[in-house]
């Protein structure tokens, strides 16, 4: 006895093999499409902007002398000669303002998330935070430019300052370092906490020496993705009044700032050609810091990973 | 054997709900000191929750609530003025699966002598546990390796060890053979006639054998289809629970007829 017949199972057995290989093609076509984008964007945007990356165009100059603070760098800032514009003052303006978001929101998102997972009663109270949080982090960005400019530059008087940008962006990823951060946290099996408990711990030494070291790697992971999202970002600056002609790096935290996706947006608005191959090799410069940012988050999840299992 | 021992722990018409369904239903027995008592009953009687009642890990289930007493060492552990933590620095766990914590064989036998605020000879206090747990032998050239490298068995006595290093007076272990080989469970069982000469011990298991051979005293659970929680069937001295027990339902079950 048989299903059917052997000629039937044959012609059938081939119909099923096709319908395989078409869907293995269309999913093959889906990558191929997505990489040869990102392709396309890369070439072109090496061919525009490969000649004018030099060091010149990240610091004009580097002195050493014996008095504090030792090294003196120049960094090259916007010019109005295309020729001499430079995307230092750029870089060293997102540095600064995604340092201050990427530590606040850490610090923040950590703490949040611990609470939700850790503290919280489950109650409906706290499972509709729970889903606000994940729809904050759809909150188009430009709101929370005009809520920084709101509450940071305007009721706290911080001016249109490094710390008003870094705390701006910092709200803008806080939800995604929650999220991140909180199915972390829920990750860590429960013997593990038991385990703790049972011992004679208090909850915060369970959360200190046992939650947060397990879920580490999770939560930096959703930090990588955040501190690259806040790199990016553009339009929240832009409210907050970056866009303006900034030719000096910060000095302190209430200076005025530029990032170097709003240098390469005012350098694209310009007529002149030699602009726009500034802008092709202020996108190459993001893309190296992005990339040197994720390998290093990389790294730093891989360390935390080999430590537990030793 | 016969000799009436005295009491550590005593529950007293002690129940447990999750939500509002019981799992426990007023439960009153004594629990004799360096002893072992063995919990029985087929799954789902309330066993393992019974067990964690005697050191409030049940606080951890936000569902759960307590009523009845649990008297040790002469307080109600679930009187108010009393803090879980202490009691369950007191009364050690040791759980089904192992749990070794992902930290060196080392810390994990030092987390809760640290955690506790031990500042005493640690690296002796170390090699004392895993000697009690009779893993010393074994590890005592990869103390600071993983934990996680250990096999099932090991990882088990490093727990128990673990929880022998806090020096606790009473230690509750919920089906620890459940997860072993037979030759690891024959190590544990061996382990914990030893240990019974300091501690006291409460075992939850399946294995009926297991607990003919190691208890000094056998509780039978049992459960019923009106789902009122689990209630204490019988509770005497292991000889005669499992030769000639009072209750025909405890004979039903060790004789393998139901459960």
């Amino acid at each position: 006895m048989a299903l059917m017949t052997q000629g039937e199972f044959a012609r059938r057995k081939q119909r099923r093999v096709m319908k395989g290989r078409i869907f293995y093609g269309l999913c093959l076509l889906a990558v191929m499409i997505s990489l040869g984008m990102l392709g396309v964007l890369l070439f072109k945007i090496g061919l525009d902007g490969y000649a004018r990356l030099s060091w010149d165009f990240i610091v004009k100059d580097i002195g050493i002398d014996w008095n504090w603070p030792f090294l003196h760098i120049d960094w090259a800032g916007p010019s109005r000669k295309p020729e001499e514009a430079g995307f230092g003052v750029a870089l060293v303006g997102s540095v600064y303002v995604v340092g201050i978001a990427g530590i606040t929101s850490f610090v923040l998102g950590v703490a949040a998330a611990v609470y939700l997972e850790e503290y919280a009663q489950r109650s409906g109270f706290s499972q509709a935070i729970r889903i606000n949080i994940a729809n904050l982090a759809g909150v188009p960005s430009i709101v929370y430019g005009l809520l920084g400019v709101e509450i940071f530059v305007r009721m706290m008087e911080l001016g249109r300052s490094v710390l008003a940008g870094g705390f701006t962006l910092a709200l803008l990823v806080l939800p995604l370092i929650i999220v991140a951060s909180s199915e972390a946290i829920r990750a860590v099996p429960s013997s593990l906490r038991e385990g703790g408990f049972g011992l004679g711990a208090t909850r915060w030494q369970v959360v200190r020496h046992l939650v947060l070291p397990q879920a580490m790697p999770g939560i930096l992971t959703g930090v990588i993705l955040a501190v690259s999202r806040a790199i990016g970002e553009t339009a929240p600056l832009i409210v907050m009044g970056a866009l303006t002609f900034v030719p000096f790096t910060p000095g302190g935290p209430l200076d005025k700032f530029t990032v170097m996706p709003i240098q390469i947006f005012n350098w694209i608005s310009r007529p002149q050609k030699e602009f726009h191959e500034a802008a092709a090799a202020g996108i190459i410069v993001l893309l190296v810091v992005l990339l040197a940012m994720n390998a290093l988050a990389v790294f730093l999840r891989n360390k935390f990973q080999n430590r537990l299992e030793g | 054997m016969q000799v009436a021992a005295e009491t550590i722990i005593r529950a007293v018409d002690l129940s447990v709900f999750y939500s509002s369904k019981p799992a426990v239903s007023s439960v009153t027995m004594d629990v004799p000191r360096n002893q072992i008592t063995a919990i029985i009953g087929p799954s789902g009687c309330g066993k393992s929750t019974l067990l964690r009642s005697f050191n409030r890990m049940n606080d951890l289930v936000p569902t759960a609530t307590v009523t009845g007493q649990v008297i040790f060492e002469g307080r109600n552990i679930y009187d108010a003025s009393v803090d879980p933590t202490e009691i369950r620095y007191l009364i050690g766990m040791v759980f089904q699966r192992p749990n070794p914590f992902p930290k060196s064989i080392y810390d994990n036998v030092a987390f809760g002598p640290r955690i506790n605020g031990f500042r005493g000879n640690m690296d002796e206090l170390v090699e004392r546990s895993l000697v009690g747990a009779a893993l010393w032998d074994e590890v005592k050239d990869r103390i600071n390796q993983s934990a996680l490298a250990l096999s099932g068995g090991q990882q088990q006595r490093l727990c128990i060890a673990r929880a022998l290093a806090v020096e606790p007076s009473v230690i509750l272990m919920d089906e620890p053979c459940s997860s072993l080989d037979p030759i690891a469970t024959l190590a544990i069982e061996q382990l914990m006639h030893e240990l019974c000469e300091q501690y006291s011990i409460i075992i939850v298991t399946h294995n009926m054998q297991q607990a003919a051979r190691v208890s000094h005293r056998t509780a039978f659970m049992l459960t019923d289809e009106r789902n009122t929680g689990g209630f204490l069937v019988e509770y005497d001295e292991s000889n005669k629970i499992f030769t000639s027990p009072e209750d025909e339902r405890t004979e039903d079950y060790i004789t393998g007829r139901f459960g």
